[in-house]
């Protein structure tokens, strides 16, 4: 099976004989048999740990669960500065979850989480922070301090967790660079191994938002100035 | 770079014990060669033990004592004790940072019986409940502004000129350069070595030991090493874990015949045992959920389908799935004392890589994310306290110059790391023998002697993971060895660790 490969200065293609495998074992293979020099990441094999997220064919997969495909182009996540081959620099991006204090603020004791509860923030606490949906989304292209989808979503799981007793704060946090910044494309929801919609989640958050208060600051602008556009697609957003 | 408490990975173990160092009030650095959310806790899937008697009744004593006769003799009743009275109050602690743990329908934490416990006592989140205790870890230490330091690689516990601890040396995996740290208490929290099986491990590729393999080589004590657990049913060909709940739920093991051979709800060693009998008989085994139903299936194991459609092509709702022991869980690691301290003073250790006589002979499922968070909190306050009395740093050089070698490329290492994982499983897996075990001795001796007729063909120094894993192998090499010395000193079959007449 021949693949291609973005190696640090261009693409190179190597054929390894080898069928029905994960793009992983592929990447495994050349490393110990062809070339020792590729440098890729990876840790559980199996889906969780989030380490091997690369782009295949122009779309974000985890290399341990993609079944590689004949003449498979191989490149490493968009928007996020390159360290080596498939590898890149995911310090930036995580930095978000700080930037949107993506933890729990103050425990609310009085709280009762049924097993219903449980269910409405279920699908955002399986994030594996792959860093996938980082990758897709194209806002980073105009503003690199977009907080971005899985901070986003990870924002959700806590402002719609019981047991968080300051909701407020976290809507305060996402004001700037946050909610109002996504065009609600779906690039993140269609790319996100876990089945996570961050761009369901951030619409949620726009309309706590105005629960709160805050309005879509592109409203207000509508019509005014070249960047008023950005950041919203003409539909409500919720 | 200096600071009071250095923690040296960021897993379970690692994070609990940085937030509690953190919040005794000392300045904390937490290292890890990957990132933090990428450690191998992400990858538990049953559940965290603590006798709530959330779903039946339950008994912190029955706890203690389902422990005690898992471990065979071998753990220390007091550690035993402690860790398990702190199990509701962890639990609780858990909760109150945000683990989204599966809930009773009158909001109460739910609880399922995994193999050895008495009554329901592990709490779980779905079949994710690692990934969610890790991630949850790692935003509340993000909540207490931990410093944590991501790609770096441990290469040497420095100790001053009265031997104790006061630092260590790692490598910038992005850069390839050598930084040292210096500080008042070091914690190693780096996981466990079950990859030395290589293949035949359920592991995540990252837990070669190394922490473990460090220490040694700094002259920490080691304790038990020889006690692997196995686990009945990896996948065939990836070893990647089919939950044991798939057995529990009714799951039958059948072999090429189509015949049961063991009763599935033993002991994980003895229905490894089992299996392996069956294998050298030169059967294939293979996992029968197919009367469980496709709804039940996705309900309760759609993990399990998922990875069996994957790696081995089958769907189990119509397909019996492949399958044979792996190495899952290692029980020996460094030893400490009672405050978490190493035989180095200033060394403190927690986690996998630590042996806190909580497991002895045999860890029961549940108990290990139960020590790390237990034993990580230990670790954090004591080595912050330690911190807090010490006035000064002190500082060292390293001693351990291994890469200043000159490496010659005779050998292939990703051949012969592949060899040794085959060898270990053959030779010291679940059945040992005197003369096999010296035969792997012999040829872990020679790989560890033929060192720099090895060495790397990458040179370049920026992120050179061919670098990384020969440095990883060299540590494989050590565990390996403590494990077969071990196991060559322990006569009799005790736990997982079984020896068989020649
Ligand atoms: C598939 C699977 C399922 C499991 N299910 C359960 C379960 O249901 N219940 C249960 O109780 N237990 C379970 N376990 C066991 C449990 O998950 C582990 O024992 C536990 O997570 C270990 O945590 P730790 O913090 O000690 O180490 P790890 O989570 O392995 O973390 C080790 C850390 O050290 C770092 N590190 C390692 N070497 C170096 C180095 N040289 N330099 C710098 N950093 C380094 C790593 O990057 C990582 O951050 C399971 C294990 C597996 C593999
Ligand atoms: S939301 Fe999905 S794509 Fe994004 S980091 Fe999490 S798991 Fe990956
Ligand atoms: S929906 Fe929003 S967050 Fe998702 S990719 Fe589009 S712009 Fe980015
Ligand atoms: S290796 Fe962990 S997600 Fe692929």
């Amino acid at each position: 099976m021949k693949v291609t490969i973005q190696r640090e200065y261009d693409f190179i293609e190597y054929d390894v004989d080898m069928q029905d495998a994960t793009l992983l074992e592929l990447l495994d293979k050349i490393k110990t048999q062809q070339d020792n020099t590729l440098a890729y990441s990876s840790g559980c094999r199996s889906s969780v740990c989030g380490s091997c997220a690369v782009r295949v064919n122009d779309k974000e997969v985890l290399a341990c669960s993609y079944k590689v495909q004949e003449g498979d182009k191989i490149e490493p996540l968009k928007n996020m500065p390159l360290l080596r081959d498939l590898v890149v620099d995911m310090q930036k991006s995580l930095e978000a979850n700080k930037r949107a204090k993506t933890w729990l603020s103050s425990y609310n004791s009085e709280a009762k989480l049924t097993h219903e509860d449980e269910k409405i923030n279920e699908l955002q606490s399986d994030c594996i922070l792959c860093g996938s949906c980082y990758s897709a989304c194209p806002v980073y292209a105009v503003n690199e301090e977009f907080l971005g989808p899985f901070a986003l979503t990870g924002v959700w799981k806590y402002v719609s967790d019981k047991r968080e007793g300051e909701p407020k704060e976290k809507i305060d946090t996402i004001q700037t660079n946050g909610v109002w910044d996504c065009t609600l494309c779906n690039e993140c929801t269609v790319v996100c191994p876990q089945g996570i919609s961050s761009k369901a989640d951030i619409e949620k958050l726009r309309a706590k938002s105005s629960q709160f208060g805050y309005m879509d600051p592109n409203f207000g602008n509508f019509g005014g100035g070249f960047d008023s556009g950005f950041g919203f697609d003409g539909s409500p957003s919720f | 770079m200096k600071t009071d408490v250095l923690i040296i990975g960021a897993g379970g173990a690692g994070l609990t014990a940085a937030i509690a160092a953190k919040k005794a009030g000392v300045d904390v650095v937490v290292l890890t060669k990957e990132y933090p959310t990428r450690s191998q806790t992400c990858m538990a899937q049953g559940g965290i033990n603590a006798a709530l008697g959330n779903v039946a009744a339950d008994s912190i004593e029955d706890h203690i004592q389902n422990t005690l006769k898992s471990a065979h003799g071998l753990a220390s009743e007091e550690a035993v004790r402690y860790m398990c009275s702190e199990a509701p109050a962890t639990i609780a602690w858990l909760d109150s940072i945000g683990v989204c743990f599966s809930r009773t329908a009158d909001a109460k934490i739910t609880q399922r019986k995994l193999g050895g416990a008495s009554a329901p006592r592990a709490c779980y989140a779905q079949d994710y409940t690692g990934l969610k205790i890790l991630h949850t870890l790692y935003e509340e230490a993000l909540k207490h502004d931990v410093e944590m330091k991501n790609e770096k690689l441990l290469l040497e516990i420095l100790t001053d000129e009265n031997g104790v601890a006061c630092g260590a040396v790692v490598m910038d995996i992005r850069s390839g350069s050598k930084e040292s740290y210096f500080a008042k208490s070091v914690i190693l929290a780096t996981g466990g070595y079950s990859r030395i099986y290589d293949k035949n491990s359920t592991n995540s590729v990252k837990s070669t030991g190394d922490g473990i393999a460090v220490a040694a080589r700094a002259g920490a004590k080691l304790l038990d090493m020889e006690f692997v657990q196995f686990h009945p049913t990896g996948l065939k060909n990836s070893s990647i874990l089919i939950s044991e709940s798939a057995r529990g739920e009714g799951g039958y093991l059948l072999n090429s015949k189509g015949e049961r051979f063991t009763n599935e709800l033993a002991p994980r060693d003895e229905v490894s045992r089992a299996i392996y009998a069956e294998m050298n008989k030169g059967e294939d085994i293979f996992l029968d959920i197919r009367h469980l139903g496709e709804a039940f299936i996705d309900e309760g194991l759609p993990q399990e389908r998922k990875l069996a459609k994957l790696y081995e092509n089958v769907d189990p709702v119509y397909d019996l799935i492949p399958i044979k022991p792996v190495a899952h869980y290692t029980m020996g690691g460094i030893e400490v004392d009672n405050n978490s301290q190493s035989s180095i003073e200033g060394l403190y250790a927690c986690g996998e890589c630590s042996n806190h006589r909580v497991h002895g002979a045999n860890r029961l499922g549940g108990n290990s994310l139960l020590e790390i968070v237990v034993f990580g909190r230990e670790a954090g306050e004591n080595a912050a306290k330690r911190a807090q009395e010490i006035a000064s740093h002190a500082t060292a050089s390293a001693k351990d110059d291994f890469l200043a070698q000159e490496f010659t490329q005779e050998l292939d290492f990703y051949t012969l790391r592949e060899e040794l994982g085959n060898l270990l499983y053959a030779k010291v897996g679940i059945v040992r023998r005197e003369s096999e075990l010296q035969e792997a001795l012999g040829f872990v001796k020679e790989c560890q002697q033929n060192l720099t007729k090895m060495g790397t063909q990458e040179s370049s120094l920026r992120y050179n993971t061919n670098l990384i894993e020969f440095l990883e192998f060299r540590n494989m090499l050590d565990a390996s060895e403590a494990v077969i010395t071990g196991a060559l000193a322990r006569k009799e079959s005790v736990g997982a660790h079984f020896m068989a007449k020649e």
